[in-house]
């Protein structure tokens, strides 16, 4: 019955992804196409950044990502730990590397924001801090998951470090609020209107609908890629002994 | 872009490019898999006669 | 069911137990993450000459002044200020009643002499009409940037 269980539902899932990413690929492309002609033609200057705020288009849908993809991880990590769906593993391990590219981006845009308009790459205040530290949480969870050659063995350790990690999140996403930092506290996600024009809310809104879309897309694809290794994996073994 | 093109092209531009890596790594990842997948089958099942499903059918 | 169950509670308590230890550290911790601090914490804490910190606040409207390439200039927080001097270049969003975050050290005499300045803008985004438009209706309802406040009478 366990057996059954474990190979039904991740060809359902093959089945599944066959069917809906084709969709998600052409909604991220048309997201992109809209996002960036707001983005970069048919959104004004800001009034003290100038044409700098460009970058916040990219940088806070990216810092979005970053969160929500380790939010991912954690989640799929609790649900592998707690159920043991064959699933949850895998989605966790496929999660990793997109939420690490997503950190990348958002650091080095927010250095490239930071140099010109602060006067600095960088300052280890508690919001950039925190946010080093989720890309280094994405790191060791890639190396903690990939240590063994049986993709199982590491899963365990990994998906307590993605559960152990979650409490930076929060801290994160409330830094800007508890602590003087020397970045700017949130713009959008705030309990008044959001202080953000809405001529430079809509191209922010859809480009960060645009990101979503793209991670989603990057997560399925590489479920199958991890689908499939396992499966040669699998054959592999079963030949060996076989043999 | 005023004056700080040197800035906002260099933050799209890096942008496009994790974005474009992490799919073409993810892409060559799902291909490698499939085509030992492929590879893995064609060996395992020998010319004569098949004699069952593949065990992946269902 | 049972372990399924002994696991569920087993990860739910260790995330409350860590996010519990986590709040403890932080708050433990807490002057040690303040990134700068204002003139009012240097006020009621005066630091030593000599020890370097970092001072925030907003330039004061009409403070600042130019000495050859030395520039001075007033940090306020509404409440306390204090007298900075710094030589070299202004990031570009250095203005009157814009938010600083300024790295120097105290002077006996009571001036913060400092070696960095960094510009802290603030969470809003308007396109520049916008902007000034609702300075010129009297719309402009951002309390910091409020000058008629704190210029100095």
């Amino acid at each position: 019955m366990a057996n059954l269980h474990r190979f039904a539902n991740p060809n359902r899932f093959l089945r599944f992804s066959r069917v809906i990413l084709p969709w998600l690929a052409g909604i991220t492309a048309l997201l992109f196409i809209v996002g960036l002609y707001y983005a970069l033609f048919a959104s004004p200057a800001d009034y003290q950044q100038g044409e700098t705020v460009r970058i916040m288009y990219v940088h806070v849908p990216a810092a979005w990502i970053s969160m929500f993809g380790y939010s991912v991880m954690a989640g799929a990590s609790a649900t592998a730990l707690i159920w043991r769906h064959p699933l949850a593993d895998i989605t966790a391990r496929a999660a990793a590397p997109i939420g690490a590219g997503f950190t990348l981006i958002t650091l080095a845009t927010g250095s490239l924001w930071g140099k010109p308009m602060w006067g600095t790459w960088w300052v280890w205040d508690a919001r950039l801090t925190s946010v080093l530290i989720l890309f280094f949480l994405y790191l060791g969870h890639i190396a903690l998951s990939r240590a063994f050659d049986d993709p199982t063995r590491g899963a365990k350790a990994a998906a307590v470090l993605a559960l152990v990690g979650f409490v930076n999140v929060p801290i994160i996403k409330f830094s800007v609020d508890w602590w003087n930092v020397l970045h700017q506290p949130a713009s959008v996600s705030r309990l008044a209107a959001p202080a953000i024009d809405p001529s430079m809310l809509r191209p922010l809104l859809i480009m960060a609908l645009a990101f979503t879309f793209y991670f989603l897309t990057l997560l399925l694809l590489q479920i199958r890629a991890e689908l499939t290794h396992r499966k040669v994996r699998a054959l592999q073994l079963a030949q060996a002994s076989a043999q | 872009m005023g004056g700080h093109a040197a800035f906002i092209w260099p933050a799209l531009g890096l942008t496009a490019a994790v974005l474009i890596l992490m799919l073409v790594a993810t892409l060559y990842s799902l291909r490698s898999g499939e085509a030992a997948l492929s590879r893995l089958k064609a060996t395992r099942e020998p010319r004569p006669g098949r004699r069952s499903p593949a065990p992946d059918a269902g | 069911m049972r372990p399924k169950h002994r696991r569920l509670y087993f990860v739910l308590f260790g995330m409350a137990a860590l996010g519990i230890a986590t709040a403890l550290v932080l708050s433990a911790f807490r002057d040690g993450l303040v990134f700068f601090y204002s003139p009012t914490d240097l006020v009621e804490r005066p630091a030593e000459p000599g020890q370097r910190l970092r001072l925030g606040g907003l330039v004061e409207e009409g403070s600042v002044s130019r000495d050859g390439a030395t520039v001075n200039f007033v940090i306020t927080d509404l409440n306390q200020t204090v007298a900075v001097s710094f030589t070299g270049i202004l990031p570009d969003l250095f203005r009157e009643g814009q938010g600083v975050v300024t790295e120097g050290m105290m002077q006996s005499d009571g001036r913060f002499v400092a070696s960095d300045v960094l510009a802290k803008h603030d969470e809003n985004y308007l396109p520049k009409e916008v902007a000034d438009a609702l300075k010129a209706s009297g719309n402009w309802r951002e309390g910091a940037v409020d000058s008629t406040e704190n210029a100095p009478q």
